[in-house]
């Protein structure tokens, strides 16, 4: 018995240190709708600047003062980063700021290498809480009580500041409707600036606290942040309480899980979420979004099919990319062909998200379950390449068909969440099953045949894939089908009262971006001759949204675009120098500054507009102007 | 439009990547160039010393005047700890710089990668660092070679040791990955063997680098083991080695643990370095022997630090990689295989040699206890185990390798 309730105490302190980090991002998300992804690289900056300080200054006020001060430090670097960089860009599509948090959080990893070095860091044991209280027979640290102790004070303090202060107040109008509290003149910038600077504090802290228990180093963000974003989820965001059930709840299943099976944590936090969103599609605590006001995309040039003349340009640049084979060695014939392949991948994505307003987080599982269907029906059936890439995308199809299903049912962040839940447990069957899939080794020797093995015809067959799925989803965009799911997505009621059925319509589309994820899965398959889970991890998925939103969301295919540069700018960096990290966010940032629409989306939006306030441009700069739609 | 940015873009990609292709053409002959691929970006606490450990053998090959008169270029590319990164790199290396052979690669996932790339493009690959047994065995290739003792090796090794143990009731902790679940299973399997009288109690396998310490460490206390066996290491390791230390699961247990003696994961423990661990590592500060302390030498005076494990992985990768290719004459891939075969070399370690039967180095490991030494983890009782010692019979190696 002793042993169950210690587990629980066990349970309750990690939940402690989970809902710290958590609260905060809860309440940035609340009030700001600023999906901060770099909140994990300020947690794991709080722990940095906490292990240099509680280093230098000795004692325990040395050991809590330095946890604090890191913490406000931290929390200085968050306002500079709101006022900086996201007051900029509030006004841009959903989800971009997200693009800029990416940035930062890339930023973020090489810099504290750069900074405290390579090693992993083992900062001091707190003062006065360094050993263990004895519990008939078990051992309890003490500063697991002191954490179980601070999770339920920060809780109440967090409640008192939203409920007893004017500034609460005002957070709380704000979460419920941004655009009513502006109405009755708050400055909401100050108040959006004080709220990332309370998440921010949060984070750090939670990170400082990490100090006695934990070594401090450069991949603590990417182990945070995933798990803090379910955790929120699960309670429903901007929900403060619900953050701290919720972090009880699945600290406890993880706590007990592994007395049972001891390989559940891999995948736990994704059950527990896919689970509560499906019972509950608002979280545990959370309420049911208003409708939303606007609609999610700008009309500020309404989309429409290429002319003729555009469409020749097409051809022509197509032309000019089919010759690159006259050019280029097998490098950059490779290279070509993996970019191909991410503009299939990138163009299915946006098909989801422009069209369908539906962002997904976890559609690199249609990618890999294309991948592993080549890679399986090569392997055990031993199929020919033709008919592996043909059948190869149906796993993809299912796998979307089932998930989709599921999620479209909810909106928004949820549906976000719930692909990301689908695509984690996907790739947890990829990690785990090791008899059919090889695990994390993966499946070897999945290589191209004969007629489509010189780099020159793989790309060829890539780019040709490309430019038929481009053509197709265009097509899709503006037949019937296309208008019926961007009406569902402009606006649910309207689209319902005229008898469009948003949700199979949603559905069908989610299935459609699943297959020919699942063809760029395929293709990649054969280009690298192996599969591995790291064909559906999170990585990819953020890869894919990155490249949508460099492109511009609310164009009609400005992904492609966003493929070719981001993966392009990857791989050159990645080869060029030791710091792409670095390169590339900041790069990502310029970008996010001065294309706050994306690149085509921006780009776009200024040709339109000079073309309307002068006549004199020519007609052949329109037409180039149109075609960046 | 579609197709107006794929050719504004790939026109993009061809000018800044010909730039690098033609600066490679106009390379004079006189040099021989090998190709490194690491997760620098990912992993950078072993890569960093693995880096100097190979900048080192450079500099000693070229000093003393390079391959067969010729000076050895060595090309790094970082693969960011992915494998189809680090094949993108494999493929630039081989297609536009033009490298003799490949070498490198720390995770076993894109050890195999690039082991499979080789083996369809006919490249030689000399892997460095990654432990999964399928590299030479079930998933092992004639251009593969490997220089790290293997996880069935330091397993061999820990076993040796912990059979004498009276311990009878066993607990895992493992990482949920190849590495962990293959290293447990070789352990469980040769400790068996040995010990029939042997029962398993508890595993818990955390997943890689997000181990909840507490309730694992309190999970496995309650099964109440006489020892464990860990594979966790790097900043798990050091939650582990807390969360146990403070609730005190450690004591009147024995622990047997890979790889902890690696200066690598044992030094960031600091004055929490558990006392009485048997672990494989390395212990550069009591190895006294004349190859040892001339590397040592070497490397202390090049960059006044001591060596990690790493730093001898990347020495003498390259090192290795030097004398197949000077015995070879030739970049030819098929006379690299027939030189690399049942090659003999020098290393820090004693001698080595490269099998021919499935391309695994004699390279051994050290095992050891570790001790508190002023505050910091030490290695003491050390013994250097020869990796020809801890391997199992060439009939048993026939059958798990599929023949070329």
């Amino acid at each position: 018995m002793a042993f169950y309730i210690v587990q629980f105490l066990t349970g309750l302190a990690s939940a402690a240190s989970l809902f710290l980090v958590a609260s905060g991002l809860s309440i940035i998300f609340g009030v700001t709708r600023i999906v901060n992804f770099a909140h994990g690289a300020f947690y794991m900056l709080g722990a940095y600047v906490a292990f240099t300080l509680t280093e230098r200054f000795s004692g325990a006020f040395g050991f809590w003062g330095g946890i604090v001060v890191a913490a406000l430090i931290v929390a200085v670097i968050g306002v500079l980063v709101e006022m900086v960089l996201l007051r900029r860009i509030y006004h841009s599509p959903e989800l971009f700021q997200l693009l800029a948090t990416f940035g930062l959080t890339l930023m973020v990893e090489d810099l504290v290498v750069l900074i405290w070095g390579p090693d992993d860091l083992v900062g001091r044991r707190a003062p006065g809480f360094k050993g263990a209280i004895d519990f008939f027979g078990q051992n309890i640290p003490s500063y697991d009580l002191f954490l179980i102790v601070l999770g339920p004070v920060v809780l109440g303090v967090l409640w008192l500041l939203f409920q007893r202060t004017r500034w609460g107040v005002l957070v709380r109008a704000a979460t419920q409707d941004r655009d009513m509290v502006a109405a009755l003149g708050v400055n909401q910038k100050w108040l959006f600036t004080s709220v990332f600077a309370l998440g921010v504090f949060l984070a750090a802290l939670g990170g400082a606290l990490q100090i006695p228990r934990d070594a401090v180093n450069h991949a603590m963000d990417l182990r945070v942040i995933v798990e803090v974003f379910v955790v929120v989820v699960i309670g429903g965001l901007g929900s403060i309480i619900g953050a701290f059930v919720a972090a009880v709840l699945v600290s406890e299943l993880n706590a007990f899980g592994i007395l049972i099976f001891p390989k559940i944590s891999i995948i736990l936090v994704f059950l527990v979420m896919a689970v509560v969103l499906i019972v509950r599609p608002w979280g545990l605590f959370g309420k049911p979004e208003a409708p939303a006001r606007r609609t999610p995309g700008l009309t500020v040039n309404p989309w429409r099919p290429l002319t003729t003349n555009e469409r020749l340009a097409a051809l022509a640049a197509l032309v000019v990319a089919a010759a690159l084979p006259l050019v280029a060695g097998n490098y950059l014939l490779t290279v070509g062909s993996e970019i191909a392949i991410f503009v299939i991948f990138a163009v299915s994505l946006h098909f989801l998200m422009s069209v369908g307003g539906l962002a997904s987080f976890g559609h690199a599982a249609y990618f890999g379950l294309g991948a592993y269907g080549v890679a399986l029906l090569a392997k055990m059936a031993g199929l020919p390449m033709i008919a592996c890439l043909l059948l190869g995308p149906l796993l993809g199809l299912m796998g979307a068909a089932v998930f989709g299903f599921f999620a479209v049912q909810l909106s928004g962040v949820y549906f976000a969440m719930l692909t990301l839940a689908f695509a984690q447990i996907v790739w947890s069957i990829a990690f785990q099953w090791v008899s059919v899939t090889g695990g994390d080794n993966g499946i070897l020797g999945v290589w191209p045949e004969k007629w489509a093995a010189s780099p020159s015809h793989f790309y060829w067959l890539s780019l040709g894939i490309a430019a038929l799925a481009v053509v197709i989803l265009r097509i899709i965009v503006f037949s019937p089908f296309g208008f019926a799911l961007r009406a569902t997505r402009d606006s649910p009621l309207r689209s319902e009262a005229v008898g469009i059925d948003g949700k199979r319509i949603q559905w069908t589309a989610f299935v459609i971006a699943g297959t020919v994820a699942g063809l760029a899965g395929a293709l990649f398959a054969y280009l690298k001759g192996s599969v591995f889970p790291d064909n559906m991890g999170i990585s990819l998925s953020v890869d894919a949204l990155v490249m949508v939103l460099l492109g511009g969301v609310e164009t009609v295919s400005g992904a492609v675009v966003g493929a070719i540069v981001y993966k392009a700018l990857n791989i050159w960096l990645v080869s060029q120098t030791d710091w792409s990290k670095l390169v590339l966010g900041a790069f990502v940032v310029l970008i996010v500054v001065a294309f706050p629409k994306g690149i085509v989306g921006t780009l776009e939006a200024l040709l339109y507009r000079r073309r309307k306030s002068s006549s004199s441009v020519s007609p052949l700069l329109t037409s180039r102007v149109e075609s960046a739609e | 439009m579609r197709g107006y940015f794929v050719g504004a873009g790939l026109a993009i990609a061809v000018a800044t990547m010909a730039t690098s292709a033609m600066t490679t053409q106009a390379l004079a002959q006189s040099e021989i160039k090998i190709g490194e691929i690491n997760s620098y970006s990912l992993l950078p606490a072993f890569t960093e010393p693995y880096r100097k450990g190979w900048q080192l053998a450079v500099e000693e090959i070229n000093a003393a005047g390079g391959i067969n008169g010729k000076k050895l270029v060595v090309v790094s590319k970082d693969d960011g700890g992915k494998p189809a990164d680090a094949q993108t790199a494999a493929n630039e290396l081989v297609s536009s710089e033009n490298v003799a052979m490949l070498t490198g690669t720390f995770l076993s996932n894109i050890g195999l990668a690039v082991s499979d790339f080789a083996n369809q493009k006919k490249v030689f690959f000399l892997a460095a660092e990654p432990l999964t047994d399928a590299i030479t065995w079930s998933k092992g290739n004639r251009y593969t070679f490997r220089l790290r003792p293997s996880n069935y090796m330091q397993a061999a090794m820990l076993v040796e040791e912990a059979a004498k143990l009276p311990a009878k009731r066993w607990a895992t902790i493992a990482p949920n990955y190849e590495y962990g679940q293959s290293a447990v299973a070789v352990f469980k399997k040769l400790m068996s063997e040995k010990r029939p009288d042997i029962q398993w109690v508890d595993e818990q396998w955390p997943p890689q680098g997000k181990i909840d310490a507490g309730p694992v460490v309190q999970a496995v206390a309650a099964a109440n083991p006489e020892a464990i066996l860990n594979v966790t290491f790097g900043a798990d390791l050091v939650k582990l080695v807390r969360e146990g230390n403070t609730r005190g699961v450690f004591k009147g247990r024995t622990v047997v643990s890979f790889l902890t003696g690696e200066p690598e994961y044992l030094d960031p423990l600091k004055d929490e370095t558990p006392e009485g661990w048997i672990v494989t590592g390395y212990p550069w500060y009591s190895i006294k022997t004349p190859e040892h302390d001339a590397f040592l030498k070497a490397y202390q005076a090049k960059y006044n630090d001591y060596p990690r494990l790493g730093s001898i992985v990347g020495y003498q990768t390259i090192k290795a990689a030097a004398a197949i290719l000077a015995k070879a004459g030739s970049s030819d891939p098929e006379k690299l295989i027939a030189a690399a075969e049942g090659i003999s070399m020098p290393s820090p370690f004693g001698e080595i040699t490269f099998r021919k039967i499935d391309h695994q180095s004699t390279l051994g490991a050290f095992t050891g206890k570790t001790a508190l030494k002023d505050g910091k983890g030490i290695m003491v009782d050390t013994a250097y185990r020869k990796g020809s010692d801890y391997l199992p019979s060439d009939a048993e190696i026939e059958k798990l390798r599929p023949k070329d």
